[in-house]
Protein backbone atom coordinates (compact mmCIF):
# COMPACT_ATOMS: atom_id res chain seq x y z
CA UNK A 1 0.00 0.00 0.00
CA UNK A 2 1.01 3.11 -0.81
CA UNK A 3 0.47 6.63 1.34
CA UNK A 4 -0.35 9.37 -0.75
CA UNK A 5 1.80 12.18 -1.65
CA UNK A 6 -0.42 14.49 -0.06
CA UNK A 7 0.35 12.89 3.81
CA UNK A 8 3.63 12.24 3.46
CA UNK A 9 4.50 15.73 2.66
CA UNK A 10 2.40 17.18 5.80
CA UNK A 11 3.63 14.21 7.68
CA UNK A 12 6.98 16.14 7.22
CA UNK A 13 5.75 19.63 8.67
CA UNK A 14 4.57 18.00 11.38
CA UNK A 15 2.30 15.19 13.25
CA UNK A 16 -1.21 16.44 13.56
CA UNK A 17 -3.88 14.83 15.26
CA UNK A 18 -5.93 15.65 12.72
CA UNK A 19 -5.50 16.61 9.27
CA UNK A 20 -8.77 18.26 8.16
CA UNK A 21 -6.46 19.75 5.19
CA UNK A 22 -6.74 16.00 3.85
CA UNK A 23 -10.88 15.97 4.63
CA UNK A 24 -12.22 16.79 0.75
CA UNK A 25 -15.72 17.68 1.55
CA UNK A 26 -17.84 14.81 0.89
CA UNK A 27 -21.77 16.50 -0.59
CA UNK A 28 -25.19 14.95 0.88
CA UNK A 29 -26.40 12.63 -1.97
CA UNK A 30 -30.13 12.92 -2.92
CA UNK A 31 -30.81 10.59 -6.31
CA UNK A 32 -33.37 8.50 -7.51
CA UNK A 33 -33.50 5.19 -9.09
CA UNK A 34 -34.81 4.16 -11.97
CA UNK A 35 -38.93 2.40 -11.34
CA UNK A 36 -39.61 -0.83 -13.24
CA UNK A 37 -42.96 -1.13 -14.20
CA UNK A 38 -42.70 -4.51 -16.93
CA UNK A 39 -44.79 -7.28 -15.47
CA UNK A 40 -45.34 -10.66 -16.52
CA UNK A 41 -48.36 -10.89 -18.59
CA UNK A 42 -50.26 -14.04 -19.75
CA UNK A 43 -52.30 -16.79 -18.30
CA UNK A 44 -51.00 -16.95 -14.40
CA UNK A 45 -49.34 -14.05 -14.42
CA UNK A 46 -50.91 -12.72 -11.48
CA UNK A 47 -49.63 -15.22 -9.08
CA UNK A 48 -46.14 -14.51 -11.02
CA UNK A 49 -45.90 -10.95 -10.82
CA UNK A 50 -46.64 -10.85 -6.94
CA UNK A 51 -44.27 -13.34 -6.50
CA UNK A 52 -40.96 -12.21 -8.62
CA UNK A 53 -42.09 -8.70 -8.60
CA UNK A 54 -41.64 -8.41 -4.68
CA UNK A 55 -37.97 -8.53 -4.85
CA UNK A 56 -36.84 -7.89 -8.02
CA UNK A 57 -37.77 -6.64 -11.67
CA UNK A 58 -38.88 -9.28 -14.34
CA UNK A 59 -35.37 -8.98 -15.99
CA UNK A 60 -34.00 -10.99 -13.74
CA UNK A 61 -35.75 -13.85 -14.93
CA UNK A 62 -35.78 -12.76 -18.38
CA UNK A 63 -31.85 -12.95 -18.60
CA UNK A 64 -31.89 -16.51 -17.08
CA UNK A 65 -30.79 -19.29 -19.61
CA UNK A 66 -33.30 -22.34 -20.53
CA UNK A 67 -33.61 -24.07 -17.07
CA UNK A 68 -35.55 -27.21 -16.50
CA UNK A 69 -38.48 -27.36 -13.96
CA UNK A 70 -36.65 -28.90 -11.21
CA UNK A 71 -33.93 -26.30 -11.25
CA UNK A 72 -36.83 -23.41 -11.70
CA UNK A 73 -38.40 -25.16 -8.47
CA UNK A 74 -35.19 -24.70 -6.58
CA UNK A 75 -35.21 -21.35 -7.23
CA UNK A 76 -38.83 -20.64 -6.06
CA UNK A 77 -38.09 -22.18 -3.22
CA UNK A 78 -35.07 -20.65 -2.59
CA UNK A 79 -36.56 -17.15 -2.73
CA UNK A 80 -39.58 -18.74 -0.86
CA UNK A 81 -37.40 -19.98 2.07
CA UNK A 82 -34.53 -18.04 1.98
CA UNK A 83 -35.39 -14.79 0.75
CA UNK A 84 -39.22 -14.68 2.34
CA UNK A 85 -40.71 -13.89 -0.93
CA UNK A 86 -44.47 -14.12 -0.46
CA UNK A 87 -45.03 -17.26 -2.12
CA UNK A 88 -47.68 -20.50 -0.74
CA UNK A 89 -46.97 -23.47 -1.25
CA UNK A 90 -49.68 -24.39 -3.26
CA UNK A 91 -48.21 -21.68 -5.72
CA UNK A 92 -44.96 -22.85 -6.34
CA UNK A 93 -46.06 -25.45 -9.04
CA UNK A 94 -48.52 -22.87 -11.07
CA UNK A 95 -45.11 -20.39 -10.67
CA UNK A 96 -42.54 -22.73 -12.22
CA UNK A 97 -45.43 -23.52 -14.80
CA UNK A 98 -45.26 -20.16 -15.74
CA UNK A 99 -41.86 -19.51 -15.91
CA UNK A 100 -40.84 -22.76 -17.82
CA UNK A 101 -44.28 -22.25 -20.44
CA UNK A 102 -42.28 -18.53 -20.52
CA UNK A 103 -38.95 -19.73 -21.69
CA UNK A 104 -40.22 -21.93 -24.01
CA UNK A 105 -42.17 -19.10 -25.84
CA UNK A 106 -45.48 -20.78 -25.67
CA UNK B 1 -19.49 -1.94 -35.91
CA UNK B 2 -16.20 -0.22 -34.65
CA UNK B 3 -13.11 0.09 -36.48
CA UNK B 4 -9.67 -0.11 -34.69
CA UNK B 5 -6.16 -0.91 -36.83
CA UNK B 6 -7.65 -2.00 -39.55
CA UNK B 7 -9.52 -4.38 -37.84
CA UNK B 8 -13.33 -4.70 -38.87
CA UNK B 9 -14.65 -5.85 -35.00
CA UNK B 10 -17.79 -8.08 -35.19
CA UNK B 11 -18.64 -6.78 -31.74
CA UNK B 12 -22.55 -7.31 -31.80
CA UNK B 13 -24.02 -4.38 -31.14
CA UNK B 14 -27.60 -4.56 -32.12
CA UNK B 15 -28.53 -0.72 -32.16
CA UNK B 16 -32.80 -0.37 -32.69
CA UNK B 17 -32.98 -4.39 -32.34
CA UNK B 18 -35.92 -5.49 -31.59
CA UNK B 19 -36.86 -8.21 -29.26
CA UNK B 20 -35.05 -7.90 -25.85
CA UNK B 21 -35.63 -11.89 -25.45
CA UNK B 22 -37.54 -14.65 -27.63
CA UNK B 23 -40.52 -14.70 -25.48
CA UNK B 24 -43.47 -13.12 -25.70
CA UNK B 25 -43.24 -10.42 -23.20
CA UNK B 26 -40.50 -8.19 -25.02
CA UNK B 27 -39.76 -5.72 -22.31
CA UNK B 28 -37.82 -3.31 -24.28
CA UNK B 29 -39.03 0.22 -25.83
CA UNK B 30 -38.79 0.49 -29.43
CA UNK B 31 -35.91 1.40 -30.51
CA UNK B 32 -34.28 1.12 -27.34
CA UNK B 33 -30.35 0.36 -28.20
CA UNK B 34 -29.75 -2.93 -26.81
CA UNK B 35 -25.87 -5.28 -26.85
CA UNK B 36 -25.34 -8.74 -27.71
CA UNK B 37 -22.67 -10.28 -25.04
CA UNK B 38 -23.32 -12.89 -26.23
CA UNK B 39 -23.96 -15.92 -24.25
CA UNK B 40 -24.21 -19.40 -25.24
CA UNK B 41 -27.70 -20.48 -25.90
CA UNK B 42 -28.57 -17.02 -24.83
CA UNK B 43 -30.56 -15.02 -23.89
CA UNK B 44 -27.80 -12.74 -24.89
CA UNK B 45 -29.33 -9.38 -25.77
CA UNK B 46 -29.52 -6.95 -23.13
CA UNK B 47 -30.72 -3.26 -23.25
CA UNK B 48 -28.34 -0.33 -22.93
CA UNK B 49 -29.58 2.07 -20.26
CA UNK B 50 -28.59 5.77 -19.50
CA UNK B 51 -31.78 5.78 -16.62
CA UNK B 52 -29.28 5.15 -13.40
CA UNK B 53 -27.62 8.32 -11.94
CA UNK B 54 -24.08 9.27 -12.01
CA UNK B 55 -23.71 6.80 -14.67
CA UNK B 56 -23.26 6.88 -18.25
CA UNK B 57 -23.82 4.29 -20.71
CA UNK B 58 -24.72 0.79 -18.65
CA UNK B 59 -25.59 -2.77 -19.99
CA UNK B 60 -28.55 -3.50 -17.97
CA UNK B 61 -28.86 -6.59 -16.57
CA UNK B 62 -31.55 -6.02 -13.98
CA UNK B 63 -33.45 -2.51 -13.39
CA UNK B 64 -34.40 -3.74 -9.29
CA UNK B 65 -31.75 -3.76 -7.33
CA UNK B 66 -29.83 -2.30 -10.05
CA UNK B 67 -27.17 -5.07 -11.64
CA UNK B 68 -25.47 -2.85 -14.09
CA UNK B 69 -22.41 -4.03 -16.27
CA UNK B 70 -19.36 -2.41 -17.90
CA UNK B 71 -19.62 -2.40 -21.83
CA UNK B 72 -16.38 -4.06 -22.73
CA UNK B 73 -15.07 -1.13 -25.17
CA UNK B 74 -14.55 1.04 -21.91
CA UNK B 75 -11.34 -1.51 -21.20
CA UNK B 76 -10.11 -0.29 -23.95
CA UNK B 77 -10.11 3.56 -23.14
CA UNK B 78 -7.40 3.17 -20.14
CA UNK B 79 -6.12 1.03 -16.64
CA UNK B 80 -8.86 2.68 -14.94
CA UNK B 81 -12.06 2.30 -14.78
CA UNK B 82 -14.27 5.34 -14.86
CA UNK B 83 -16.91 5.39 -11.78
CA UNK B 84 -19.64 6.78 -14.45
CA UNK B 85 -19.22 3.42 -16.50
CA UNK B 86 -17.99 1.34 -13.32
CA UNK B 87 -20.27 -2.07 -12.82
CA UNK B 88 -23.00 -2.40 -10.06
CA UNK B 89 -24.90 -4.98 -8.14
CA UNK B 90 -26.95 -5.24 -5.24
CA UNK B 91 -28.89 -7.81 -3.49
CA UNK B 92 -31.42 -6.36 -1.92
CA UNK B 93 -33.39 -3.41 -2.86
CA UNK B 94 -33.83 -1.11 -0.10
CA UNK B 95 -31.11 0.95 -0.81
CA UNK B 96 -31.00 4.28 0.01
CA UNK B 97 -31.65 6.92 -2.27
CA UNK B 98 -30.04 9.79 -0.24
CA UNK B 99 -27.46 10.16 2.39
CA UNK B 100 -26.85 13.05 4.62
CA UNK B 101 -23.00 13.15 5.14
CA UNK B 102 -23.74 15.20 8.41
CA UNK B 103 -25.58 12.85 9.59
CA UNK B 104 -24.14 9.78 8.78
CA UNK B 105 -22.14 7.46 11.43
CA UNK B 106 -20.12 4.43 10.92
CA UNK B 107 -20.45 1.76 13.90
CA UNK B 108 -17.66 -0.08 15.32
CA UNK B 109 -19.03 -2.11 18.17
CA UNK B 110 -19.01 -5.78 19.13
CA UNK B 111 -15.41 -7.52 20.58
CA UNK B 112 -13.68 -4.15 21.15
CA UNK B 113 -12.61 -2.41 24.44
CA UNK B 114 -13.82 1.16 23.24
CA UNK B 115 -16.97 1.09 20.32
CA UNK B 116 -16.95 3.74 18.08
CA UNK B 117 -19.46 5.98 16.09
CA UNK B 118 -17.02 7.51 13.40
CA UNK B 119 -18.35 10.91 11.72
CA UNK B 120 -17.09 11.01 7.79
CA UNK B 121 -14.87 13.97 8.87
CA UNK B 122 -13.47 11.61 11.85
CA UNK B 123 -12.80 9.06 9.33
CA UNK B 124 -11.27 11.49 6.41
CA UNK B 125 -9.37 12.87 9.25
CA UNK B 126 -7.32 9.70 9.89
CA UNK B 127 -4.32 8.61 7.95
CA UNK B 128 -4.53 8.43 4.54
CA UNK B 129 -3.75 5.63 1.77
CA UNK B 130 -4.80 5.10 -1.67
CA UNK B 131 -4.36 2.00 -3.49
CA UNK B 132 -5.19 0.65 -7.22
CA UNK B 133 -7.30 -2.18 -6.67
CA UNK B 134 -9.96 -4.61 -8.90
CA UNK B 135 -12.60 -5.08 -7.98
CA UNK B 136 -14.74 -8.20 -9.82
CA UNK B 137 -17.90 -9.57 -8.73
CA UNK B 138 -17.57 -13.41 -7.82
CA UNK B 139 -19.81 -14.07 -10.79
CA UNK B 140 -18.14 -12.22 -13.79
CA UNK B 141 -18.60 -14.28 -16.53
CA UNK B 142 -21.24 -16.48 -14.83
CA UNK B 143 -23.42 -16.06 -18.67
CA UNK B 144 -20.46 -18.33 -20.46
CA UNK B 145 -20.63 -21.21 -18.01
CA UNK B 146 -21.06 -24.16 -19.87
CA UNK B 147 -23.57 -26.39 -19.06
CA UNK B 148 -25.28 -22.88 -18.23
CA UNK B 149 -26.37 -21.97 -14.81
CA UNK B 150 -28.92 -19.34 -12.92
CA UNK B 151 -27.95 -16.59 -11.37
CA UNK B 152 -26.69 -13.25 -12.27
CA UNK B 153 -25.99 -13.47 -16.34
CA UNK B 154 -22.66 -11.45 -16.51
CA UNK B 155 -20.46 -10.88 -19.34
CA UNK B 156 -17.35 -10.24 -18.53
CA UNK B 157 -17.89 -6.58 -17.61
CA UNK B 158 -18.58 -7.15 -13.50
CA UNK B 159 -15.10 -5.65 -13.10
CA UNK B 160 -13.23 -2.58 -13.12
CA UNK B 161 -10.52 -0.86 -11.92
CA UNK B 162 -9.85 2.10 -9.71
CA UNK B 163 -7.88 3.98 -7.54
CA UNK B 164 -9.45 3.88 -4.26
CA UNK B 165 -8.51 6.35 -1.00
CA UNK B 166 -9.21 6.20 2.34
CA UNK B 167 -8.14 4.86 5.76
CA UNK B 168 -6.55 1.43 6.79
CA UNK B 169 -9.49 -0.87 8.28
CA UNK B 170 -6.46 -1.91 10.79
CA UNK B 171 -6.58 1.68 11.81
CA UNK B 172 -10.18 1.86 12.96
CA UNK B 173 -10.20 -1.29 14.56
CA UNK B 174 -7.18 -0.20 16.73
CA UNK B 175 -8.74 3.02 17.80
CA UNK B 176 -11.97 0.54 18.82
CA UNK B 177 -9.57 -1.69 20.18
CA UNK B 178 -10.42 -5.27 19.55
CA UNK B 179 -10.71 -7.62 22.31
CA UNK B 180 -8.10 -10.87 22.62
CA UNK B 181 -9.90 -13.79 20.86
CA UNK B 182 -11.49 -12.27 18.11
CA UNK B 183 -12.45 -14.13 15.49
CA UNK B 184 -13.84 -12.65 12.32
CA UNK B 185 -14.55 -8.69 11.59
CA UNK B 186 -18.53 -8.62 10.05
CA UNK B 187 -19.52 -5.63 7.36
CA UNK B 188 -22.99 -4.18 7.27
CA UNK B 189 -24.25 -1.89 5.00
CA UNK B 190 -27.12 0.88 4.68
CA UNK B 191 -29.13 -1.50 1.99
CA UNK B 192 -31.89 -3.88 3.99
CA UNK B 193 -33.76 -6.78 3.42
CA UNK B 194 -36.78 -6.29 1.00
CA UNK B 195 -39.41 -9.29 3.07
CA UNK B 196 -39.43 -9.05 6.38
CA UNK B 197 -37.39 -11.86 7.86
CA UNK B 198 -35.13 -12.60 5.15
CA UNK B 199 -31.56 -12.18 5.44
CA UNK B 200 -29.60 -8.73 5.33
CA UNK B 201 -26.46 -9.09 3.12
CA UNK B 202 -23.35 -9.22 5.45
CA UNK B 203 -20.02 -10.57 4.92
CA UNK B 204 -17.26 -11.24 7.30
CA UNK B 205 -13.66 -11.33 7.12
CA UNK B 206 -10.89 -12.90 9.83
CA UNK B 207 -9.57 -11.13 12.03
CA UNK B 208 -6.01 -11.24 11.06
CA UNK B 209 -6.76 -10.64 7.34
CA UNK B 210 -8.99 -7.27 8.84
CA UNK B 211 -6.21 -6.40 10.29
CA UNK B 212 -3.56 -6.58 7.05
CA UNK B 213 -3.10 -3.16 6.82
CA UNK B 214 -4.38 -3.54 3.23
CA UNK B 215 -7.62 -3.98 3.19
CA UNK B 216 -9.66 -0.48 3.68
CA UNK B 217 -11.78 1.75 3.99
CA UNK B 218 -12.51 3.89 1.05
CA UNK B 219 -13.96 7.13 0.61
CA UNK B 220 -12.70 8.02 -2.78
CA UNK B 221 -12.84 6.19 -5.97
CA UNK B 222 -10.79 7.75 -8.79
CA UNK B 223 -10.13 11.00 -6.62
CA UNK B 224 -14.26 11.61 -6.79
CA UNK B 225 -16.49 10.78 -4.07
CA UNK B 226 -18.16 6.93 -4.42
CA UNK B 227 -21.38 6.78 -7.33
CA UNK B 228 -24.04 6.31 -4.85
CA UNK B 229 -25.04 3.06 -6.73
CA UNK B 230 -20.68 2.32 -5.94
CA UNK B 231 -21.31 2.36 -1.85
CA UNK B 232 -21.66 6.24 -1.49
CA UNK B 233 -20.23 7.59 1.15
CA UNK B 234 -17.64 5.05 2.23
CA UNK B 235 -16.91 1.31 1.52
CA UNK B 236 -14.64 -1.60 2.22
CA UNK B 237 -12.31 -2.78 -0.30
CA UNK B 238 -10.44 -6.15 0.25
CA UNK B 239 -7.69 -6.19 -2.20
CA UNK B 240 -6.90 -9.51 -4.53
CA UNK B 241 -10.51 -10.45 -2.86
CA UNK B 242 -13.73 -11.28 -4.72
CA UNK B 243 -16.45 -8.13 -4.96
CA UNK B 244 -19.03 -9.73 -2.39
CA UNK B 245 -16.51 -8.89 0.75
CA UNK B 246 -16.40 -4.89 -0.30
CA UNK B 247 -19.25 -4.42 1.04
CA UNK B 248 -20.80 -0.76 -0.32
CA UNK B 249 -22.46 2.11 1.97
CA UNK B 250 -20.57 0.71 4.89
CA UNK B 251 -22.42 1.46 8.79
CA UNK B 252 -21.41 -1.24 10.67
CA UNK B 253 -18.50 -2.99 11.68
CA UNK B 254 -18.93 -5.53 14.06
CA UNK B 255 -16.02 -7.79 15.95
CA UNK B 256 -17.13 -10.88 16.49
CA UNK B 257 -15.59 -13.74 18.81
CA UNK B 258 -16.82 -16.38 16.68
CA UNK B 259 -17.07 -17.52 12.89
CA UNK B 260 -19.97 -15.65 11.17
CA UNK B 261 -22.41 -18.39 10.54
CA UNK B 262 -25.11 -15.71 8.74
CA UNK B 263 -26.42 -17.39 5.63
CA UNK B 264 -23.97 -15.05 3.40
CA UNK B 265 -21.15 -16.51 4.64
CA UNK B 266 -22.60 -20.23 5.30
CA UNK B 267 -24.77 -20.89 2.86
CA UNK B 268 -24.09 -18.23 -0.19
CA UNK B 269 -20.98 -17.42 -2.40
CA UNK B 270 -19.57 -21.08 -1.40
CA UNK B 271 -17.45 -22.84 -3.93
CA UNK B 272 -15.78 -26.31 -4.05
CA UNK B 273 -12.78 -26.51 -2.64
CA UNK B 274 -11.12 -28.20 -5.50
CA UNK B 275 -8.22 -27.25 -7.97
CA UNK B 276 -10.01 -24.20 -9.90
CA UNK B 277 -13.36 -24.14 -7.75
CA UNK B 278 -14.09 -26.59 -10.78
CA UNK B 279 -16.32 -29.92 -10.03
CA UNK B 280 -18.59 -31.53 -13.16
CA UNK B 281 -22.17 -30.77 -13.59
CA UNK B 282 -23.89 -32.96 -11.10
CA UNK B 283 -20.70 -34.07 -9.04
CA UNK B 284 -21.71 -34.06 -4.92
CA UNK B 285 -19.73 -35.04 -1.98
CA UNK B 286 -17.16 -32.36 -2.45
CA UNK B 287 -16.37 -29.70 0.18
CA UNK B 288 -17.48 -26.14 -0.34
CA UNK B 289 -15.65 -23.30 1.07
CA UNK B 290 -16.71 -19.33 0.96
CA UNK B 291 -15.14 -17.23 -2.20
CA UNK B 292 -11.82 -15.86 -1.19
CA UNK B 293 -8.77 -14.79 -3.38
CA UNK B 294 -9.05 -13.89 -7.27
CA UNK B 295 -7.20 -15.61 -9.59
CA UNK B 296 -5.23 -14.27 -12.17
CA UNK B 297 -7.39 -13.01 -15.58
CA UNK B 298 -6.56 -11.30 -19.26
CA UNK B 299 -8.82 -9.99 -21.65
CA UNK B 300 -8.57 -8.59 -25.38
CA UNK B 301 -10.16 -5.45 -25.37
CA UNK B 302 -9.67 -3.54 -29.17
CA UNK B 303 -11.58 -6.77 -30.20
CA UNK B 304 -14.54 -9.34 -29.23
CA UNK B 305 -14.70 -12.56 -30.60
CA UNK B 306 -14.09 -11.93 -33.85
CA UNK B 307 -12.21 -9.68 -36.08
CA UNK B 308 -11.58 -9.52 -40.29
CA UNK B 309 -8.68 -7.82 -41.79
CA UNK B 310 -6.55 -7.88 -44.78
CA UNK B 311 -4.10 -10.74 -46.19
CA UNK B 312 -1.22 -10.27 -44.20
CA UNK B 313 -2.17 -7.57 -42.53
CA UNK B 314 -0.19 -6.01 -39.19
CA UNK B 315 -2.20 -7.48 -36.87
CA UNK B 316 -2.24 -5.36 -33.33
CA UNK B 317 -3.90 -6.91 -30.24
CA UNK B 318 -4.24 -5.42 -26.94
CA UNK B 319 -6.21 -5.93 -23.79
CA UNK B 320 -5.77 -5.37 -19.42
CA UNK B 321 -4.77 -8.56 -17.31
CA UNK B 322 -4.30 -8.72 -13.42
CA UNK B 323 -2.92 -11.06 -11.13
CA UNK B 324 -5.71 -12.07 -8.80
CA UNK B 325 -4.20 -12.26 -5.23
CA UNK B 326 -0.89 -10.62 -6.45
CA UNK B 327 0.45 -8.88 -9.36
CA UNK B 328 1.10 -9.63 -13.02
CA UNK B 329 4.29 -11.74 -13.93
CA UNK B 330 3.36 -12.26 -17.62
CA UNK B 331 1.01 -11.99 -20.01
CA UNK B 332 1.37 -14.31 -23.30
CA UNK B 333 -0.46 -14.65 -26.46
CA UNK B 334 -0.83 -18.16 -28.28
CA UNK B 335 -1.32 -18.00 -32.23
CA UNK B 336 -1.31 -22.47 -32.40
CA UNK B 337 -4.07 -23.10 -29.85
CA UNK B 338 -1.71 -22.91 -26.30
CA UNK B 339 1.18 -25.19 -27.81
CA UNK B 340 3.32 -22.15 -27.95
CA UNK B 341 3.04 -18.76 -26.05
CA UNK B 342 4.83 -15.32 -26.65
CA UNK B 343 5.49 -13.04 -24.30
CA UNK B 344 3.24 -9.51 -24.92
CA UNK B 345 4.90 -5.90 -23.80
CA UNK B 346 3.15 -5.04 -20.20
CA UNK B 347 2.33 -1.40 -19.68
CA UNK B 348 3.16 0.10 -15.95
CA UNK B 349 2.43 -1.31 -13.14
CA UNK B 350 0.04 0.91 -11.02
CA UNK B 351 -0.32 -0.89 -8.18
CA UNK B 352 -0.19 -5.02 -7.84
CA UNK B 353 -4.01 -5.52 -7.52
CA UNK B 354 -4.82 -3.21 -10.31
CA UNK B 355 -5.17 -4.05 -13.97
CA UNK B 356 -1.66 -4.10 -15.86
CA UNK B 357 -2.43 -3.06 -19.82
CA UNK B 358 -0.83 -5.29 -22.34
CA UNK B 359 -0.48 -5.78 -26.08
CA UNK B 360 0.84 -7.82 -29.07
CA UNK B 361 1.89 -7.26 -32.42
CA UNK B 362 1.64 -10.17 -35.33
CA UNK B 363 0.47 -10.09 -39.00
CA UNK B 364 -2.17 -11.61 -40.19
CA UNK B 365 -2.11 -14.58 -42.44
CA UNK B 366 -2.27 -14.62 -46.15
CA UNK B 367 -5.55 -16.29 -46.05
CA UNK B 368 -7.81 -18.21 -43.49
CA UNK B 369 -8.06 -17.86 -40.32
CA UNK B 370 -6.13 -17.47 -36.99
CA UNK B 371 -6.83 -17.92 -33.47
CA UNK B 372 -5.31 -15.78 -30.94
CA UNK B 373 -5.49 -16.90 -27.26
CA UNK B 374 -3.96 -14.64 -23.82
CA UNK B 375 -2.79 -15.54 -20.62
CA UNK B 376 -1.83 -14.02 -17.96
CA UNK B 377 0.37 -15.76 -15.04
CA UNK B 378 0.61 -14.18 -12.18
CA UNK B 379 3.36 -12.87 -9.48
CA UNK B 380 2.88 -16.53 -7.50
CA UNK B 381 3.30 -18.39 -10.75
CA UNK B 382 -0.62 -19.05 -10.97
CA UNK B 383 -1.76 -19.31 -14.62
CA UNK B 384 -4.96 -18.74 -16.23
CA UNK B 385 -6.12 -22.27 -17.31
CA UNK B 386 -6.87 -23.51 -21.03
CA UNK B 387 -10.15 -25.37 -20.01
CA UNK B 388 -13.32 -23.11 -18.37
CA UNK B 389 -13.58 -24.33 -14.67
CA UNK B 390 -17.22 -25.28 -13.82
CA UNK B 391 -19.61 -24.76 -10.91
CA UNK B 392 -23.23 -24.58 -9.65
CA UNK B 393 -22.38 -21.03 -8.54
CA UNK B 394 -20.67 -19.95 -11.64
CA UNK B 395 -18.19 -18.30 -9.90
CA UNK B 396 -14.36 -17.63 -10.50
CA UNK B 397 -14.51 -18.12 -14.08
CA UNK B 398 -10.67 -17.36 -15.31
CA UNK B 399 -10.20 -19.73 -18.48
CA UNK B 400 -7.61 -18.29 -21.53
CA UNK B 401 -9.37 -15.68 -23.80
CA UNK B 402 -9.52 -16.05 -27.47
CA UNK B 403 -10.60 -14.19 -30.33
CA UNK B 404 -10.46 -15.26 -33.90
CA UNK B 405 -8.83 -13.13 -36.55
CA UNK B 406 -10.30 -14.23 -39.97
CA UNK B 407 -9.02 -12.48 -43.46
CA UNK B 408 -10.95 -10.95 -45.85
Amino acid sequence: MRVSRGIRALGAVALLAVAPAFAEKLSSLNLHLPQDDEEFVGAGADTVNSACRACHSIEMVLTQPKLSASVWTAEVNKMRKIFKAPIDDADVAPIVDYLVRLQAGS
Amino acid sequence: MHSWNGFTDRRRFLRAAAAFTATAFAPTAEGAATIDLPLPGGPSARALTTAFPQKGEMILQRTRPPLLETPFEVFDEGVFTPNDRFFVRWHWAVIPESVDVSRFRLGVRGNVETPLSLTLEEIMAMPRVEMAAVNQCSGNSRGFFTPRVPGGEWGNGAMGNAIWTGVRLKDVLDRARVKAASVQVRFTGLDETVTEGAPRFLKSLDIDHARDGEVMIAYLMNGQPLPLLNGFPIRVIVPGWYSTYWTKMLSDIEVLDKADDNFWMKSAYLIPDTPHASVKPGETGFKSVPINRMVPRSFFTNIEGLASTAPSAHAPFRGVAFGGDCGVAAVECSLDGGATWTAAALGPERGAYGFRRWSFETTAPAAGAVEVAVRCTNAKGVAQPLEANWNAGGYMRNVVERVRLVVQ
